[in-house]
């Protein structure tokens, strides 16, 4: 380790704790309290990664997250790796692994690097322009372009790691742990109100803690000494929760935010193990207090980007809290003050400072005067034209500002500097404000954006420097002033705080600074990681883009990971230098979460796996896995789709399954059908309404199929609905659209017809439903209840009746969804599993046969049954079904009557639902084919599609239903299916397959 | 996220509710006296608007009762909510 780097002075860092990590695969050390930037500048590596269009060498920046330069590949696990993590936000820790991005083969020899000199001819928009021609060869530019496109490397697995989501709930919400984020939490607490207090950092107090300087004090103490010990009291309030290492992600209305908090991410990697690695917030809190800061805005010049150019902010933090010297011979180039307060830290740990360049003619603040005392060298009115170095600043070369601040003059004067700390003043930061909702206003003294507080959307201030206050006494003072209006505090213990400090008293900004070479000769960054220039800005308003969103999009400025928080302003006030406008009424780009890059484990949660859906079970699903079913998804259940027996294919089990229901029995568990129990006087009524067809005069007892469509005529669900009582009914729904169909008839008895007097409960769940088939159900049904008379007299088809098994009530149904004589028992779930086994046990000898969905849509088909969602989508009328024996002609109204005679309706020429024939009894066609009549005429027509198909042991050929143009016209007709490698021919017919008479329903 | 206030439940996160579109649109008492014109009307004619729009409302993962709300869609505020068959207490 280069020990000349590092000042042995400092509280922040633990010198005494060593921290071995691993850049590009050399081994280096840092201490306790790094981060990996600090670390890596402290063994003078500067150099980090290749920019992203120029594969310019660039180094550390910044110390925080707005970090454009030092982006690394952190790890190298194909699932725990992670791109793009910010070198100045990663906390070292022991056995850290991070590599260098967008360079190969190495960041010191980038092949790349060829992009450099190749600039002049990759003017922005360049893609654009280049590779839109001939048209046909996109497809292979494509391919070059994605392999170079992007920074970084995905992981290649799953992310085995934990995330956690948790709620909170707070009376304030407090943003930001630096001096106005702390006295604001402090106020909060005096006055008795549940706070939390954020911050993104380990360690709460923001810049003012490493302050250490006589010209900034609070109550006659050294600001950062008196800030310590606030802090260090903010501990002793039970209503106050602190949470460090915790960044605001995003701010949405109703106060309702998103935070993350890194648990694990500064642990060693074995520390780790079994740990939650990251926790979501989503905090909802009465008041919010954004105390978020500013981040030091760059400078433009040309060849601005070299590694060892770092905001002047950071070499300063770099110097007083890490204990870093970013440089052995500092330069500083400014247009404001703060570049002085880096000046005095740096002479105050013996580090050389060459000489302040500051474009502004002269300034007399207190903090100037020290560093003039100290005797640091300072160029009034002078500017940087040109920085020499490849891949570290060796050198630079300034001149004398016109005037006009337009142009240079004079002789050039050439300093040698290994660093070069800069400063063009300060940039609130309003980005949550304005994810919130907030409007912002343009403050033209400092050329900034900040909140107008007329136009904020919720509960909520700004304070602190992101409210554009920047000096010490106004931060306080104001904070104090306006949390306790906004709290309603009367007195609070900041009361009588006195806060001195030195006052800038002199301002001048030039967004895009001269230099003697015209400016297309020149690289002037604004945006380091993409690479956009002042000249690509220039460019674009030339070609004519206007709005700042289409030439922030054309040049890409400000579109990398770190959003434009460094470039963002200084392309706006490019851009209204060009045009002459105002910045105020240009107007920003839109701020948009997350602030700071999350990653997708946290945005999930434990909503992973088996755990991002619920999944639902029938009473008798252990059986069926027990027996070897394969199941299906349907909605949120599990639905055993056959049960293969001996290796067979479902093709095989399929056929196997159908012949036994229709020859002997099969047994069905149905009980993911919706179940809706419906009572009250007008139970009749509502029925009525709701179904196409008539229910007044269904006796008691009796079952009926019913059509249930929207206003719009549409068939939308159907089903059986069984009398129990004369106010008492059960209606069944699909299994997907139970909740659907509750929801809907709510609806209507909540909002349409609050004058009928029914009640809903779903009893879905409350009842299982075993659905007994063929020609034996009757002789199955039997014997497990030999008490019940089941003869066609007493127990007709479409009836039900009340009954015991094994001294438990149930109801049976005589209902039939495959064409045979069947049963359906409904009993309570606790009892549906040893029922099951009942009926399997009394089937025995009938070799009764559990089938899954996949037979029970076989053995409709046959009939010509619909299932809604399969045979219909929507856009059919039971008309169109042909279904026209389920209206009621005599009803006055139900849900939908009125549509089906809209003139759209009654074409004749809608998609109706037909029987297909396949010409040869073998071919099965597929679900979804189309239905051609002429495929030599083009275009070719599609007449529509097949919507269900199978092929049918029953009857020992290919059957299948469709929606057809006017095909209840076209019976007998013959159509295409066209494949790909072949056509099918087929003929329309009937949808009814098997037994046409209905003569099995009795046997 | 809202805050909704269900008048049956209070205040409550906007994950619990669903929204069911315009408000008082009335179905027609006898639909079958209407002309293709006036059913297409109140089948299928909304509004969008941008300011304060009358919504209805489900608190579908809480009393599962409808009601009306107020909001203004250009900024999220909601002004009133209230029961079905209520006046709106604002025009």
């Amino acid at each position: 380790m280069s020990n000349e780097l590092r000042i042995n002075k400092n509280n922040f860092i633990d010198q005494t704790v060593r921290i071995s990590f691993k850049f590009n695969g050399k081994k280096l050390f840092g201490f306790k309290g790094d981060t990996l930037a600090s670390a890596l500048l402290a063994n003078d590596i500067h150099l980090i990664g290749r920019s992203f269009k120029y594969h310019r060498p660039r180094g550390i920046m910044t110390c925080g997250s707005e970090e454009p330069n030092a982006i690394v590949q952190i790890g190298s696990d194909p699932a725990s790796t992670e791109p793009n993590v910010r070198a100045t936000e990663i906390e070292l820790y022991e056995g850290l692994e991070a590599f260098s991005q967008n360079c190969w083969p190495s960041v010191n020899f980038d092949v790349g690097g060829i992009n450099n000199l190749l600039s002049p001819i990759l003017p922005a928009g360049f893609y654009y322009k280049t590779f839109m021609w001939p048209a046909s060869f996109w497809e292979k530019y494509e391919f070059f372009i994605r392999y170079s496109a992007g920074l970084g490397k995905s992981p290649t697995k799953a992310d085995d790691d934990l995330y956690d989501h948790q709620y909170a709930h707070c009376d304030v919400l407090v943003i930001g742990g630096g001096i106005s984020g702390v006295i604001s939490a402090k106020l909060a607490a005096e006055k008795g109100l549940d706070t939390i207090l954020i911050d993104d950092k380990n360690f709460l107090g923001g810049s003012t803690i490493y302050q250490d300087e006589e010209s900034f004090k609070i109550n006659n103490a050294n600001s950062n000494q008196w800030l310590a010990r606030e802090i260090e009291n903010l501990k002793s309030y039970k209503n106050l929760v602190i949470k460090s290492r915790t960044s605001l992600a995003a701010f949405h209305g109703y106060n309702y935010l998103l935070a993350r908090e890194a648990l694990t991410d500064h642990l060693s990697v074995h520390e780790r193990k079994n740990k939650i690695r990251q926790r979501l917030w989503k905090i909802r809190a009465q008041k919010v207090i954004i105390a978020s800061g500013s981040i030091e805005r760059p400078l433009v010049f040309n060849n601005n980007d070299r590694p060892g150019i770092i905001l002047s902010s950071s070499v300063k933090k770099y110097i007083d809290y890490f204990g870093v010297k970013t440089g052995k011979n500092i330069s500083l180039f400014t247009n404001n003050d703060s570049a002085y307060e880096t000046a005095v830290s740096l002479n105050k740990s013996g580090v050389n400072v060459n000489v302040v360049i500051d474009i502004r003619e002269n300034s007399d603040s207190d903090i100037v005067k020290k560093a003039q005392k100290l005797g640091i060298k300072i160029l009034w009115g002078h500017t940087i034209v040109e920085t020499n170095g490849y891949k570290r600043i060796k050198s630079f070369e300034a001149m004398k500002l016109s005037s006009d601040g337009e142009n240079v003059v004079g002789n050039k004067i050439k300093f040698n500097s290994d660093c070069i700390g800069i400063s063009g003043g300060w940039t609130p930061m309003v980005h949550l404000y304005t994810q919130s909702g907030g409007k912002l206003q343009f403050k033209s003294n400092d050329n900034i954006f900040i909140p107008d507080e007329t136009k904020t959307p919720s509960e909520q201030i700004s304070v602190g420097s992101c409210n554009g206050d920047f000096e010490l006494d106004d931060v306080v003072n104001n904070t104090i002033y306006n949390v306790k209006k906004f709290i309603s505090l009367d007195k609070s213990s900041y009361d009588k705080i006195n806060v001195t400090c030195s006052k800038e008293s002199s301002k001048k900004n030039i967004w895009l600074l001269p230099s003697d070479k015209p400016l297309y000769k020149t690289k002037p960054f604004l945006d380091f990681q993409n690479d956009s220039t002042a000249k690509d800005v220039k460019l674009a308003l030339r070609e004519g883009f206007k709005s700042i969103e289409h030439v922030k999009r054309y040049t890409t400025t400000g579109m990398g990971t770190d959003q434009g928080k460094l470039s963002n302003m200084h392309a706006l006030g490019i851009i209204a230098d060009t045009t002459g406008t105002n910045m105020g009424e240009l107007g920003t780009t839109t701020f948009r979460p997350p602030y700071t890059p999350l990653t997708f484990g946290t945005i999930v949660g434990r909503n992973v796996g088996k755990f991002f859906d619920h999944t639902r079970k029938t009473a008798i699903h252990n059986w069926h896995v027990d027996n070897k079913a394969e199941f299906e998804n349907v909605g949120q259940w599990k639905r055993p789709w056959y049960f293969p027996k001996n290796g067979e294919t479902m093709h095989e089990a399929v056929q196997r399954e159908s012949k036994a229901a229709r020859e002997s029995a099969g047994i069905l568990d149905a009980s993911t059908l919706g179940k809706i129990d419906i009572q009250g006087s007008d139970a009749s009524e509502f029925l009525n309404r709701v179904y196409t067809n008539a229910w007044s005069k269904l006796a008691i007892g009796k079952c009926r199929y019913g059509l249930m469509l929207n206003e719009d005529g549409m068939v939308y669900d159907d089903g059986v609905t069984t009398r129990l009582a004369e106010n008492h009914y059960i209606m069944t729904t699909t299994t997907g659209g139970a909740a659907n169909v509750l929801s809907k008839l709510e609806d209507y008895l909540q909002t349409e017809w609050p004058e009928l007097d029914v009640y809903l409960t779903t009893v879905t769940d409350q009842y299982s439903t075993i659905s007994i088939c063929g020609p034996n159900s009757k002789n199955i049904i039997k014997k497990i209840i030999p008490d019940l008379n089941l003869s066609d007299e007493n127990f007709p088809h479409m009836s039900f009746k009340d009954s015991k098994i094994d001294g438990v009530n149930c109801r049976i149904m005589r209902i039939s969804f495959t064409g045979e004589h069947s049963y359906e028992i409904n009993i309570q779930s606790n009892y549906a599993n040893d029922v099951w086994k009942a009926c399997m046990d009394a089937g025995k000898e009938f070799n009764i046969t559990p089938y899954g969905t996949e037979t029970m849509h076989l053995l409709r088909a046959e009939k010509g049954f619909i299932i809604t969602g399969q045979d219909t989508d929507g856009t059919l009328t039971p008309s169109d079904l042909q279904m026209d024996w389920i209206i009621s002609k005599k009803k006055y109204d139900f849900i939908g009557k009125r549509s089906l005679y809209r003139s759209d309706t009654i074409r004749e020429d809608r998609k109706q639902l037909v029987g297909l024939l396949t010409d040869d009894p073998k071919e099965v066609l597929e679900e979804g084919a189309q239905l051609v009549e002429d495929i030599n005429k083009k275009p070719v027509e599609m007449l529509g599609h097949v919507t269900s198909s199978y092929y049918s042991p029953n009857l020992n050929k290919s059957i299948a239903l469709a929606i057809v143009k006017s095909g209840k016209k076209m019976k007998g007709k013959k159509l295409i299916v066209p494949m790909e490698e072949k056509n099918i021919n087929v003929t329309i017919t009937d949808t009814v397959f098997y037994d046409k008479e209905n003569k099995r329903l009795n046997a | 996220m809202f805050i909704i206030n269900c008048p049956y439940c209070g205040k409550r996160d906007q994950l619990e509710f669903s929204c069911g579109g315009e408000a008082h649109i009335e179905r027609p008492k006898q639909p079958t006296e209407l002309s293709d014109d006036q059913w297409a009307e109140y089948l299928f004619m909304r509004k969008n608007i941008k300011g304060v729009q009358f919504e209805r409302w489900n608190h579908t993962h809480g009393c599962r009762k409808w009601f009306n709300m107020v909001r203004d869609t250009s900024n999220d505020k909601i002004h009133a909510t209230y029961k079905m068959g209520e006046k709106p207490p604002i025009k």
